[in-house]
């Protein structure tokens, strides 16, 4: 591999070209393949929804990302948004709480989680896969404990045969359904959260910090760099995102469906490793994961639109992040350092 | 002389730039040719060529006189070319012991089978301890390797070198990991091997150990040859060839100066579980020059200090009130700074320029609320290139696209910037090229006159007389020797450190 590294040419070079530009090229090509074939894809609406469809996979990607910035890997994000569905759902349903309270609720134990998981690699010293993964299937199980392995819906029965009394409120259920002028709420949010990520990883001191504990952590210790803290901030903020997803999700279902968030741990951590191929950045980074998203949107949204049997989704996702690896890994010039080694 | 290796018109290029450029060298069969030259002279090239790790190269290597193709590893394996790397950590295998280690190379060749037990190992591995004089017993065979240190994991990647009695063994840096004793051990595996009629190539900027070792010197710059002598050599005109224009002059004489007041004192600081407790006053405006073999306890003493390791026991006190570092966050809050001893591995972050190295560890200083100042990091990048006069097209090129001498300009630079009350360099002077080495020195002298505390840490004696005001040896953890630098000498300084503890 390093000697391939070594045909560099002079003036135009095609391999650069594809890495830097490859991923917004396909992106480009494949909206406009779908959109001149199939005239719903135009639609404004179609366009909306496909954010709208992409929005917690994107969100949740960019908590990833964040811990990807750090050298590190969250592969507890979908347990954690299945956690936060099942919380709001008791919240509201069971103990006929407020969807603010839901909220708060919510994002605390996102928040809890993501300290979890920072004790567990910064203080038990677990590799950072390997504590995730632990944490992923106890909370995957944790959450069923308080509902006994059901859904929660209004009407639940509970253990006392009394009927749960509350229910989804409307104000929580406009999470999903509500417009920010034509812009649906969850798309508003994706891009605010896209943007502000973006801001603190390459605009803040403790994003350029982060991005050194990525790099090379024992150059960023001996800086005066506190690395630990740094992680620890990394997973916590992951778990606040992906209980964002979380919460969006919620409201989407409107009810605490205990399946919900169980692919999308896949998806997320395939948009951030997407994202790390744009503009041949060979890191992870916002926009990176942002337009690996809208990208898995376009694609998916295109292909219903076109008849693909839902089945085919996967195949194509796993395309798109094989590609993307094939960007970072073997075409980048770059090394990529950002995949944490068990 | 009966030539082994040959080297006729060897060109090679990385896009634009011309790294090698009609190089002709011959390498003679049992005796040892030095290979001298600056950082980029293109050193490191023509050894990747015969090594086999460039294949894009114009020119032809002819070995036995027969033209030979080099485009592998392998195939320069398969010709009798091997090749030891500066890096260490690329020729150990971590997780097997030290013993599998040393005969890995028959391990996976099946001449040793793959079932074998662990102590049929080990009774090899020792027969090869022995035959090559290393001070290894069965329970250390046994070990992980990574239990070994950085010089005893050295001599491992050249004993097992040196049992596949190679045509021709190139050996880049082989020395910058190794005590004096062990330099000794190495040269007497190379004598003993040019008997036997395999010729050596020896890279090193250690003159001394070229004047030891080498019968005949090849001198590069920018790609070319410049100067081939036989020896006796003449220094003189061998440094002038490798550093081109640049006048090289005396050794600066500099004015030694005494400390003022004391800046840092350590009271009974134990650097080894069990080493004797070490007493020392560091004191502000003068350079304090630390020596000591490998093991000495030098990085230890300097991490210590600045928070990286724990106090084994012992305490310190800054300008008299205690000082308890848990983090080097808490040494550099209270202005003690570290260059540390290995630049790739403890100071660069990959693909960082230089104004994001200068800026990271005064990030505070360079932002506004958490919003890095762009304008200010630019300026302060700028300045650091100007101030240690850093070879590189700007501020923005990325710290490991510099040669080692300039990596290390930024790497001491970077923390100049805010001023220094105790300025710890490990090693600073390790890959370095005569050059940046003066440019250093003159600095980190500037700055001890500015009311700084500086202290130097080195296993090369040249290094600290260059340097410092006042020299302390360390052997095993413990002071033998503390002196004003005027005092001493070279040989009364490598007596004490060859002391034995």
């Amino acid at each position: 591999m390093n000697i391939g590294k070594l045909n560099a040419t002079n003036g135009f070079d095609l391999r650069d070209f594809i890495v830097k530009y490859g991923f917004i090229l396909v992106t480009v090509i494949l909206f406009v393949w779908f959109a001149s074939t199939e005239p719903t894809f135009r639609m404004q609406n179609t366009l909306f929804s496909m954010l709208k469809f992409t929005s917690v996979v994107a969100i949740t990607g960019l908590g990833v990302t964040l811990t990807m910035v750090v050298g590190g890997l969250d592969l507890s994000v979908g347990a954690i948004a299945g956690l936060s569905v099942t919380l709001s759902a008791m919240t509201m349903v069971i103990y006929a709480q407020t969807g603010a309270v839901a909220l708060v609720v919510v994002l605390l134990g996102g928040a809890l989680v993501g300290l979890f998981n920072a004790f567990l690699i910064v203080v038990l010293k677990i590799p950072d896969l390997l504590a995730t993964l632990a944490t992923m299937f106890t909370i995957m199980g944790l959450k069923l404990v308080p509902v006994d392995g059901q859904s929660v819906s209004s009407g639940l029965i509970l253990r006392d045969g009394s009927v749960a009394p509350g229910k989804f409120t409307p104000g929580f259920l406009l999470i999903d359904r509500a417009y920010l002028g034509p812009v649906p709420l969850p798309v508003a949010i994706f891009f605010f959260l896209a943007f502000v990520v973006w801001i603190f990883l390459t605009k803040t001191r403790w994003g350029r910090v982060m991005y050194a504990i990525g790099s090379n952590p024992e150059a960023a210790r001996l800086a005066g760099v506190r690395v630990q803290r740094y992680r620890a901030l990394a997973y916590a903020l992951s778990g606040v995102f992906a209980s964002i997803g979380g919460l969006i999700l919620s409201s989407r279902i409107g009810q605490g469906d205990i399946s919900a968030g169980n692919s999308l741990l896949l998806d997320a951590v395939a948009v951030s490793l997407v994202g790390t191929s744009v503009l041949g950045m060979a890191r992870p980074n916002a926009w990176g994961t942002t337009l690996g998203a809208v990208l898995i949107g376009i694609v998916i949204t295109g292909l219903t639109i076109k008849g693909f049997p839902y089945y085919a989704q996967d195949v194509v996702k796993g395309l798109v992040l094989l590609t993307a690896l094939i960007f970072s890994f073997t075409l980048s010039r770059r090394k990529s350092r950002f995949v944490p080694a068990v | 002389m009966v030539s082994a290796v040959e080297v006729r018109n060897i060109s090679m290029a990385f896009g634009a730039n011309q790294v090698l450029s009609g190089v002709d060298l011959t390498i003679d069969k049992g005796q040892t040719t030095a290979l001298l030259g600056a950082n980029g002279a293109g050193k490191s090239t023509l050894i990747k060529i015969l090594s086999g790790v460039y294949s894009s190269f114009t020119g032809e290597i002819l070995i036995d006189g027969k033209v030979v193709t080099i485009d592998s590893p392998t195939t320069a394996k398969s010709a009798g070319i091997e090749t030891v790397h500066q890096r260490i950590d690329e020729g150990v295998i971590p997780g097997l012991t030290v013993a599998e280690n040393l005969l890995f190379e028959k391990i996976v060749s099946g001449e040793i089978p793959r079932a074998v037990s662990l102590k049929t190992i080990v009774n090899e591995a020792e027969k090869i301890a022995e035959a090559l004089d290393l001070n290894w017993n069965r329970s250390k065979l046994r070990n992980d390797v990574y239990e070994l240190g950085i010089a005893e994991q050295q001599m491992l990647i050249l004993a097992r070198t040196l049992s596949r009695s190679p045509k021709l063994l190139i050996l880049d840096e082989p020395t910058s990991a190794l005590s004096v004793a062990e330099s000794q051990n190495l040269f007497r595996f190379i004598k003993n091997l040019e008997a036997q009629g395999i010729a050596i190539l020896y890279v090193s900027h250690k003159l001394s150990e070229l004047e030891q070792i080498a019968k005949k010197l090849v001198v590069m710059r920018d790609g070319k040859i410049r100067n081939e002598q036989s020896a006796p050599f003449s220094w003189d005109l061998a440094l002038k060839e490798m550093l081109g224009q640049q006048e090289l002059g005396e050794r600066d004489n500099f004015k030694q100066v005494q400390g003022t007041s004391v800046t840092l004192k350590l009271n009974n600081v134990q650097l080894f579980k069990e080493s004797a407790p070490l007493n020392l006053e560091i004191k502000k405006k003068e350079v304090t020059g630390i020596i000591g073999l490998l093991g000495a306890g030098k990085t230890e003493l300097a991490k210590v200090i600045y928070g990286a390791d724990e106090l084994i026991s012992g305490s310190m006190d800054l300008e008299g009130q205690s000082y308890k570092p848990a983090h080097p966050a808490d040494a550099v809050i209270k202005d003690i700074y570290l260059v540390p001893e290995d630049r790739a591995a403890d100071s660069m972050i990959p693909n960082w320029s230089i104004s994001h190295t200068a800026t990271l560890p005064f990030m505070g200083d360079f932002s506004a609320r958490g919003i890095i100042k762009k304008l200010a990091e630019g300026i302060r990048g700028k300045e650091l290139v100007q101030d240690l006069k850093v070879v590189t097209t700007s501020h923005e090129a990325f710290v490991d696209s510099l040669s080692g001498g300039n990596q290390q300009k930024v790497i001491v630079g970077r923390w100049l910037q805010s001023k220094p009350k105790l300025m710890i360099l490990d090693e600073p002077f390790r890959g370095v090229d005569i050059g940046a080495r003066r440019d250093i020195s003159k600095r980190v002298r500037d700055l001890a006159a500015t009311d700084v505390a500086v202290l130097v840490l080195a296993s090369d004696v040249d290094e600290i007389l260059d340097v410092a005001d006042r020299i302390i040896v360390l052997v095993e953890g413990k002071v033998v020797m503390d002196v004003k630098a005027g005092e001493t000498s070279k040989d009364k300084i490598v007596n004490k450190m060859s002391e034995v503890a």
